[in-house]
C-alpha cells in the first residue's frame, strides 16, 4: 500500500477530530432535550408555570448543531443587511472591527517603525527610552480605555486608540532589535563604500531587519485582533465584539457561537496574510 | 624618501584596547609602493586584522599614523576596497545586485545599464557570469568569496585590502581563486595588502612579506622580499631554487623567532626598532 504524505494524513486526522467534536456536541445537546421531554416532573412543573406542555425544545438551552447551522446559514446568506443600530449583518460588523484594527495598526506602524529605527541605531536613545517602554509595554491596552474615552470623547476613536497602543510595542521592540542586530560586517561594507545614510537605511538596514520587523507586525496584529473584541464589548455601537455581546443579551447562544467562529476565522486569515508577507521579505543567510 | 613618493606609509602605529594592558602591537612601520602585493603573516592575536582595519579606516589606532598618497587615512573611503574574511555579501541581493550596489556607490551618476555592464565585466573576471542572478546562499564558499573580490575590484580602488580571504576555503578552491587573483592583479596593476596564515600563499602572491612577532607588544620583525622571480605559478612554484630557502625562512620565523621580539618589547628594549630586511636565499643577515 502506498503511504500517504504527512500532510494528507494530517488533514484526514483533522477532519476526523472535527467530526468527533461535532458528534459529541450533537449527543450532548439532543440528550438534554430528550431528557427534558421525558421527565414527567419537568412536564408537570412547566405546565404549572403556565408554559403549556413542556414538550417543546427549551428556548434557552445550549443550541444544537442544527440551530447553529441555521444561524450560520441565515447570517452568511445576508452578510451586509442593515436594520438599524442593533441589527446589522455580520459582514458590516466585521468590517467595522477590521477598519478599527487597520487604522490603529497603521498609526502604530507609522510611529513604531521610524522610532524603532532610531532606538535600534542609537544606543543612547535605547538607554533613554527603554525604561518608559518597559513600563508601558505590560499595561493591558483596555486599561487605557477610561483615559481615552475622557480625552478623545468618542467611543469609536477610543477603540482605535486602544488598538494603536496595544500594537505599538511588539513592532517597536522588534524593529529596534532587528535594526540593532544587523551584521556588523554588512555595516562595514557600507562604510567602506561610503554609502549615504539614506541609502544605507533603505537598502541595507531595512532589508536586513525586515524579517524581524515583520515578526513584530505579525505579533501586533494578533494582539490587536484579540483586543478589538474586548474593546468593542466595552464601547458598544458597532463591530464584532459588540455583535457578540448584543447576541448574549438577546440570549441567542447560537449567534454567539457563530460570532466566535467568525472571530477565529478572520484572525486566522490575518495571521496567514502576515505569514505570507514575512516569507516574502525573509532571506537565507 | 618623501611622503609624496610613497604610496602608503605607516608610521609608529600602535593599538591598545585597555589602558592598563600592554598594547596589542606597537611601533609598526612599513611602506607599500604602488602596484606592490604585500602579505602580512603572524600568529593569531598579533593584531593583523586591526592593522588592516586601520588602513581601511574602520578602526582608529591608539597612536601613529597611516598616510596614503600624502593624505592621512581618516575613516573609510572608496579609494580602498576591502574583501572581508566572511565575504559579507548582502544575503537578500543577487550576485549582480551585490556588485551593482558597490558600483553605484562609487559612480552615483552612472546610468543603470552602465552600472550593470561595469559589474558584469568584473563578474566575468572572476568567472561568475552564469551565477549573476543567484542569491549568495545558493553559492559555494569559494563562489561567495569570488563575488566579494569582484565587488572590491569593481569600485576600482587605489588599494585593495584582503583580510584572510581564503581562510575558510578548501585547498583546491583556494588554489583556483589564488590564480585568478594573481591574474587580475597583474592586469590591473593593483596595489594589495593581504593578511594570510598560509606561507605558500604568501610566497605565490606577494612581492614583500611582513612578518609579525607575537602579541601583545607585537611588531613587524622582518620584511622579507620575495626572491622568487615574477610570473610565479602555483604548479611550478616548488621547483624554483629559491622556494625552499624562502619557505624555510618563513616557517622558521613562525615556529622559532616570532616569540623573541615579544619579550624584548615587553621590557621596553625595542624603542626605535626598525625591521630587518631579508632576501632569503640571496643574503642572510646577521641575527
Amino acid at each position: 500500500m502506498k503511504k500517504l504524505s504527512v500532510k494528507v494524513r494530517g488533514a484526514i486526522l483533522s477532519i476526523g477530530i472535527l467530526f468527533t467534536c461535532l458528534f459529541v456536541w450533537h449527543l450532548a445537546t439532543t440528550q438534554k432535550a430528550a431528557s427534558v421531554e421525558n421527565s414527567a416532573a419537568a412536564n408537570e412543573y412547566s405546565s404549572l408555570m403556565g408554559q403549556g406542555d413542556g414538550g417543546s425544545t427549551p428556548k434557552s438551552g445550549f443550541p444544537t448543531l442544527t440551530q447553529v447551522g441555521e444561524t450560520i446559514y441565515t447570517q452568511l446568506s445576508h452578510p451586509f443587511y442593515d436594520n438599524g443600530p442593533n441589527d446589522k449583518g455580520i459582514g458590516i460588523q466585521l468590517g467595522y472591527s477590521l477598519l478599527r484594527v487597520g487604522l490603529g495598526f497603521f498609526l502604530a506602524m507609522l510611529i513604531a517603525i521610524p522610532f524603532g529605527f532610531l532606538i535600534g541605531m542609537s544606543p543612547l536613545a535605547y538607554q533613554a527610552f527603554n525604561p518608559f517602554i518597559q513600563i508601558l509595554k505590560p499595561i493591558s491596552p483596555l486599561a487605557w480605555m477610561p483615559i481615552a474615552l475622557y480625552t478623545i470623547k468618542d467611543s469609536s476613536a477610543s477603540g482605535i486608540f486602544v488598538i494603536f497602543i496595544c500594537s505599538i510595542w511588539p513592532m517597536l521592540l522588534n524593529t529596534a532589535f532587528g535594526v540593532a542586530n544587523v551584521r556588523k560586517e554588512l555595516l562595514n561594507v557600507t562604510k567602506t563604500l561610503e554609502v549615504s545614510p539614506l541609502r544605507k537605511a533603505f537598502l541595507v538596514i531595512l532589508p536586513a531587519a525586515a524579517p524581524t520587523i515583520l515578526t513584530g507586525m505579525r505579533i501586533s496584529m494578533g494582539i490587536a485582533w484579540l483586543v478589538i473584541v474586548a474593546a468593542e464589548m466595552l464601547v458598544g455601537g458597532t463591530g464584532i465584539g459588540y455583535f457578540l455581546w448584543n447576541e448574549w443579551n438577546n440570549l441567542s447562544l447560537s449567534s454567539v457561537i457563530f460570532a466566535i467562529l467568525m472571530i477565529g476565522i478572520v484572525g486566522m486569515l490575518l495571521d496567514m496574510a502576515f505569514a505570507k508577507l514575512q516569507k516574502a521579505v525573509s532571506y537565507v543567510d | 624618501m618623501s611622503i609624496e613618493n610613497t604610496f602608503l606609509k605607516v608610521q609608529g602605529l600602535s593599538k591598545s584596547y585597555k589602558t592598563d594592558a600592554p598594547p596589542v602591537f606597537e611601533g609598526i612601520n612599513f611602506e607599500i609602493e604602488r602596484g606592490e602585493f604585500v602579505c602580512i603573516i603572524g600568529h593569531s592575536g598579533c593584531g593583523k586584522t586591526t592593522i588592516l582595519n586601520v588602513l581601511a579606516g574602520l578602526e582608529e589606532a591608539s597612536s601613529g599614523n597611516a598616510i596614503m598618497l600624502g593624505k592621512h587615512i581618516e575613516g573609510p573611503s572608496l579609494e580602498r576596497g576591502v574583501v572581508f574574511q566572511g565575504h559579507a555579501l548582502m544575503p537578500w541581493m543577487s550576485v549582480l545586485q551585490n556588485v551593482c550596489f558597490a558600483v553605484k556607490s562609487k559612480y552615483p551618476n552612472w546610468s543603470k545599464p552602465q552600472i550593470i555592464e561595469h559589474a558584469k565585466k568584473y563578474l566575468a573576471l572572476v568567472g561568475l557570469v552564469n551565477a549573476e542572478n543567484k542569491k549568495p546562499s545558493e553559492l559555494s564558499g569559494g563562489m561567495k568569496q569570488r563575488v566579494g573580490i569582484a565587488r572590491a575590484f569593481a569600485i576600482e580602488p587605489k588599494m585593495l585590502l584582503l583580510d584572510e580571504p581564503f581562510g575558510a576555503l578548501d585547498a583546491l578552491t583556494r588554489g583556483v581563486i589564488q590564480d585568478e587573483l594573481l591574474k587580475i592583479c597583474k592586469q590591473t596593476h593593483q596595489t594589495v595588502f593581504m593578511i594570510t596564515h598560509d606561507v605558500d600563499e604568501a610566497i605565490l602572491l606577494s612581492d614583500k612579506i611582513l612578518l609579525m612577532s607575537n602579541g601583545p607588544n607585537a611588531r613587524i620583525a622582518e620584511i622579507v622580499i620575495n626572491t622568487l622571480p615574477k610570473g610565479r605559478k602555483r604548479a611550478s612554484l616548488h621547483h624554483d631554487s629559491m622556494y625552499y630557502p624562502m619557505r624555510n625562512h618563513l616557517v622558521d620565523f613562525l615556529v622559532n623567532r616570532s616569540k623573541d621580539l615579544q619579550m624584548k618589547g615587553a621590557k621596553g628594549e625595542l624603542d626605535g626598532y626598525s625591521p630587518v630586511i631579508v632576501l632569503p636565499g640571496i643574503d642572510t643577515p646577521e641575527m
